[in-house]
């Protein structure tokens, strides 16, 4: 293995430096042979450049629940897809210290037909654990979803509630370093957001860092210590929740042309 | 795994992610991280085969069935065409059930290979593992479809009187050979479907042709002269007359069906798996 050079501090559990993301898209939405022939016939090339990411840098310490926010598209989740190591980024330089768990798109690793116990299996095997890794934390696992004799049952009879509560429950309880949180507990229950709140706020307090991609700011001003704002690609503001937060808002309310950050 | 580096320990420690080139991961740690997650691929295979067939009334009795109808449907189907003037109908019968179910455990390598990484679509968008578990998990779902109708074999082979012989022993290299093939057609297959998803519509169509161009039907030395010599371009000639020849009729096969054979599994592997890993951190972009 490289020698990996560790710039900065060791205490930071991720660092991004001078990151972009472009990706090269086709104009269909899938793409088909059809399509491609009619492309080459016309001598068209087919990519269309989207900058997902423009040029992020930014270092969290191990500890830390930083939130992020921003509008839809702004590059929120493609920026933690590029921190647990789906996403290559085309530019610049991630390190990662300590061991990923994700919870970025819902349903995951989960087939219908089964159930849920050897869907948490599933989730488990191909988080990286071993069988007797994820036999030892199953029964807090199952406690923690409360699904109660419903872990037994396929998946498909799951309300989105339940499957949203199995994949969290699945997440928080890999043992990891860093959790990446994207938009996960939209259907949660009243009982089951404040359970889920103090689960993540106890990972944190034992020096566990979290990323929660939310648009509800008040879990942000909640759980997080840290808050970052992306818009369209570019990072516009790293502080304090609540300052990020109403700059954001404020953001929202006169416009994108007529804000600029000396406003404030 | 998409990063071009991995730690040696996939689990824990330090991930540093950077542009890759266009070409390979490196080898080394890919390699060692997929062996480590080789159960998640075994058992991703076993769930998918568990899942297949909760919702019918036979459930799991449905891959003996399904063997058995096949034979059925092409042993029909050869008895007309030969209008019934054929001497070694019994051998014919017994050598299309060896051909029929090999291939078949082939297609559906290929076919369920080839839509593996569509298919795991939200997995892929989730999670950071060597997407080559993918198509080899579909692979090991093949074979275990593949085992009942093995056994299914055993009992047509001395129902209609054929004999056994100690040849037999060695079918399994092809059987190895076929897989080894499998699996890198599976890889390629799976590739080319994310950026054509008209592949997989395409696909049937493919492995039908595949199936008649192939000793299935037909035995080895009964391909028309005038393709005699093309006949070695197909991978399934060697493959499926080898396995036939040795489990059949217990005889060694020629030393060009073994040579054949190997060639062409080494080739498809080694390319399937090199095109697969160049093309796989891409994936997550044009899901």
């Amino acid at each position: 293995m490289n020698a990996v050079t560790t710039t900065g501090s060791a205490g930071n559990a991720v660092q991004v430096q001078n990151v972009s993301l472009t990706y090269r898209t086709t104009f269909e939405r899938v793409p088909t042979f059809k399509t491609a022939i009619v492309r080459f016939g016309r001598g068209e090339r087919a990519v269309k450049e989207v900058e997902a990411v423009q040029d992020v840098s930014f270092d969290v310490p191990h500890g830390n629940a930083i939130g992020i926010i921003g509008a839809n598209g702004a590059g929120k989740s493609t920026l933690m897809r590029m921190i647990a190591g789906i996403l290559p980024p085309t530019k610049g330089r991630i390190q990662v210290n300590g061991r990923v768990s994700t919870l970025l798109a819902l349903g995951v690793g989960f087939n219908a037909q089964l159930s849920g116990r050897e869907n948490v299996v599933l989730g488990g095997l191909a988080a990286g654990l071993s069988r007797k890794e994820i036999q030892e934390r199953y029964e807090e696992i199952a406690d923690f979803a409360e699904l109660g004799e419903f872990i037994d049952m396929p998946m498909r009879t799951y309300s989105s509630g339940m499957f949203q509560r199995l994949a969290f429950s699945v997440a928080v309880h890999m043992d990891p370093d860093i959790l990446l949180i994207d938009e996960a507990l939209s259907a949660g229950d009243a009982k089951f957001k404040q359970k889920a709140a103090a689960k993540m706020k106890d990972l944190v307090t034992n020096a566990r860092t979290m990323f929660l991609v939310s648009h509800a700011m008040s879990s942000v001003k909640d759980l997080c210590n840290d808050a970052l704002w992306m818009h369209k690609g570019k990072l516009m503001m790293r502080g304090n929740p609540d300052e990020v937060i109403a700059a954001y808002n404020k953001f929202l309310q006169v416009g994108e042309d007529a804000f600029s950050l000396e406003d404030l | 795994m998409n990063a071009t580096r991995v730690d040696e320990d996939f689990t824990s420690s330090v991930h540093v992610y950077e542009p890759h080139r266009a070409g390979l991961p490196r080898l080394g740690p890919y390699i060692r991280t997929l062996w480590h997650r080789r159960q998640f691929a075994a058992e991703m295979s076993r769930s998918n085969i568990r899942a297949a067939n909760t919702n019918t009334f036979f459930g799991q009795i449905w891959l003996v069935i399904n063997p058995l109808l096949l034979a059925c449907v092409y042993y029909v189907l050869i008895t007309i065409l030969r209008s019934g003037d054929d001497a070694d109908a019994a051998e014919r019968f017994v050598h299309l059930c060896a051909g029929l179910f090999a291939f078949y455990y082939f297609s559906g390598a290929l076919t369920t290979g080839a839509s593996s990484v569509v298919a795991g679509g939200k997995l892929l968008l989730n999670m950071s593992f060597p997407r080559l578990l993918l198509p080899l998990s579909a692979v090991r779902t093949a074979f275990f479809r593949f085992i009942p109708t093995l056994i299914v074999y055993f009992p047509i082979h001395l129902g209609f009187g054929q004999p056994l012989s100690w040849e037999m022993l060695l079918a399994p290299v092809f059987l190895l050979l076929l897989t080894v093939f499998g699996a890198g057609m599976a890889m390629i297959f799976a590739t080319l479907q994310v950026y054509f998803r008209d592949t997989s519509s395409f696909l049937p169509y493919f492995v039908r042709m595949w199936l008649y161009l192939s000793p299935v039907l037909w035995f080895p030395e009964d391909a028309p002269e005038r393709f005699e010599s093309l006949m070695i371009f197909n991978p399934l000639y060697s493959l499926l007359g080898g396995w036939t020849d040795l489990l059949v009729r217990g005889q060694i096969p020629d030393l060009s069906l073994w040579i054949g054979g190997a060639v062409w599994a080494v080739v498809a592997a080694v390319l399937g798996s090199l095109f697969f890993m160049s093309r796989e951190r891409e994936f997550v972009v044009r899901l």
